[in-house]
């Protein structure tokens, strides 16, 4: 199966996301590098709405993942509670 | 008692349906076809374009939102970066040759990508296409001008900023390469320019540019640079999905797309990853703290991303491009190729260079256990017990370039690295050269293309890259001098080894000053 990964700044509004994703996708594997804080998975990675809501005490909408984005592979589907990237082979 | 608003008004999926394909029609006082004159001479068949998806469904609305807070984020670093004399923060001032490079002969490119996705949005009937194009012209523009003005700061206190990103890309003999690559692509269709770069530059080979390199500026201490780049860098997640969308659009419209869609995408691989040696060079010899070698990046985000990638584009017919074979041999190479090349023309480079040190070299021998012992360190031990001796070996004969890539031919055959590859082509009764069988065949597929291309060495050999009014018939006349004063490059302070230069000694100065009060 082929990886899929995603990768944002290293900072304060990114740490409870990357603890959302890392908790909500338990086959996800981190990769603290300078600056930056990539999160590689097999065939599949679900960011969700809900689980970052939790963390931060607020309402957040997905596409604010796009301000401290980096950079990311597979195929993506989003809607308005998650986020998905996925390998379908 | 406050009433609570119902959350949203419209879905996500709903709000894109309305504000960018509810936007579009058709046009009446001319047909579609006349006012798209571009969407049909490539051969892309098209047959539906409300089958296009954008799994970002962003609208402008939000764009501007997203895009203006990224602008906050951007400029307050800068000015603390100002403020705080953030220049002498860096690990040493050899890595501001990097940031030079980059300056040169990236920011450029970013605002050719501009006008690039203008002209593609305008020449797409769908709408889709049109709003993500739209979109990401006005990013490019915001890369370039983010870029020049973070690294002007620079440019307040260090040799080879002068000159910007508009000047040298025009004259410099390297930045032929990047440029010369990009007019490649905008002189194509739009269907090409779209797999150019929305999907070979942007989804297979950006990782390459900017993950590696905005890591090692951070490593290096660079808060300028990191931050402009990851500023960019999270645009280009939209732009990696629009160029990925764009190819299986394509392949789903019809059969026939099939085998224009693999040519380009084989043609874009090469081209791209030639260009990618100025970045395999940077980040193995020109970082002083390093973060992963060329070899370790392009397995990483090539080999292991880029077969992910292909795996998946596999159920529409595409091969992975024929040139992987040749990547795999020369991975292990072109850096060492690129910065001996570099070293020994450093005299008109518009940056330093230097010669790897011991610890530099034993950490090239460990990240490149077959090649860099063999072929490598022997070259470099040469050129420092020369230079030691007060005879530095600087290469005054200028190299035959690439017709295709415009890199000059210093690359090795596959199956031999102590023999330089060359490629020959006739056509209509005269000879051209290629570096490579991957180069070569893009040559010999539109060679009424490439015989037109502007070679900086061809050019100076014609007289063509002296300021105007340069009389070559003066006595004690020095070409090259001229040809660095038409790029704007300043002899003894722009060009030759970092040792010894201006950039040193102030860094040396400065940073002392910034720690002691005499």
């Amino acid at each position: 199966m082929s990886t899929v990964f995603i990768a944002f700044q290293t900072n304060e509004d990114t740490r409870p996301i990357v603890e959302s994703i890392l908790a909500d996708n338990p086959h996800a594997v981190l990769d603290e590098q300078p600056a930056m804080v990539k999160i590689n998975a097999e065939g599949k990675l679900v960011i969700k709405r809900e689980s970052i809501e939790e963390r931060i005490g607020r309402d957040f909408d997905l596409q604010e993942l796009q301000i401290n984005l980096i950079t990311l592979s597979g195929n993506i589907d989003e809607d308005d509670d998650q986020f998905t990237l996925a390998w379908k082979n | 008692m406050d009433m609570k608003a119902n959350k949203k008004k419209l879905g996500l999926k709903e709000k894109y349906a309305h504000m960018t394909r509810g936007l579009g029609w058709d046009t009446t006082y001319q047909p579609m076809d006349k006012v798209f004159p571009q969407a049909a001479f490539e051969g892309i068949k098209i047959h539906d374009w409300e089958k296009w998806e954008d799994p970002f469904r962003l609208t402008m609305d939000a764009y501007w939102k997203y895009q203006a807070e990224k602008e906050r984020k951007l400029y307050a670093v800068l000015d603390a970066f100002a403020q705080n004399n953030g220049h002498l923060g860096i690990t040493d001032a050899r890595y501001l040759n990097a940031v030079k490079l980059f300056l040169t002969g990236i920011s450029p490119l970013e605002y050719v990508a501009h006008r690039g996705f203008a002209a593609a949005g305008r020449n797409f009937p769908g709408v889709g296409p049109r709003v993500a194009c739209l979109m990401q012209s006005i990013d490019e523009i915001r890369h370039a001008q983010t870029q020049i003005h973070a690294l002007s700061n620079y440019n307040k206190f260090y040799e080879g900023f002068h000159a910007g990103a508009a000047h040298q890309i025009e004259r410099v003999w390297y930045l032929s390469v990047p440029k010369s690559f990009f007019d490649d692509a905008f002189s194509a269709g739009p269907f090409e320019w779209m797999i150019a770069i929305g999907f070979s530059f942007e989804y297979v080979l950006t990782n390459l540019l900017f993950v590696p390199f905005m890591s090692g500026a951070a490593y290096n201490g660079d808060m300028a640079t990191v931050t402009f780049g990851f500023s960019a860098q999270s645009d280009e997640a939209r732009h990696m999905t629009l160029g990925l969308e764009c190819i299986k659009f394509m392949l789903e419209q019809d059969p026939d797309n099939l085998p224009i869609v693999q040519k380009w995408i084989d043609k874009w691989a090469w081209r791209g990853i030639r260009v990618l040696t100025l970045v395999g060079m940077m980040m193995d010899y020109m970082l002083p703290k390093r973060v992963m070698s060329w070899k370790e990046a392009w397995e990483i985000y090539f080999e292991q991303n880029g077969g992910a990638l292909f795996n998946d584009l596999a159920k529409y017919g595409i091969k992975v491009p024929d040139c992987i074979t040749q990547c795999t041999v020369d991975k292990e190479h072109i850096s060492h190729q690129a910065w001996a090349t570099f070293y020994q023309y450093a005299h008109a480079s518009a940056f330093h260079t230097w010669l790897p040190n011991d610890e530099e070299m034993d950490w090239l021998s460990a990240k490149y256990p077959n090649t860099f012992d063999k072929y490598y360190r022997p070259r470099f031990t040469q050129w420092r017990e020369m230079a030691d001796k007060g005879e530095r070996f600087y290469n005054n004969t200028l190299p035959m370039l690439c017709q295709v890539c415009q890199i000059p031919m210093v690359f090795t055959e596959p199956d031999d690295p102590t023999k330089i590859c060359y490629r020959e082509s006739e056509y209509q009764g005269e000879k051209y050269h290629t570096c490579s069988d991957g180069c070569k065949h893009i040559f010999d597929d539109e060679p009424e293309k490439y015989i037109q291309a502007w070679l900086p060495v061809h050019q100076i050999y014609q007289g063509n890259c002296w300021p105007e009014g340069t009389d070559p018939t003066v006595e004690g006349f020095d070409p090259l001098l001229k040809v660095l004063e038409w790029y704007h490059l300043e002899n003894g302070k722009d060009n030759l080894d970092y040792e010894g230069s201006g950039d040193q000694a102030n860094f040396a100065a400065w940073r002392g000053a910034a720690t002691q009060n005499t």
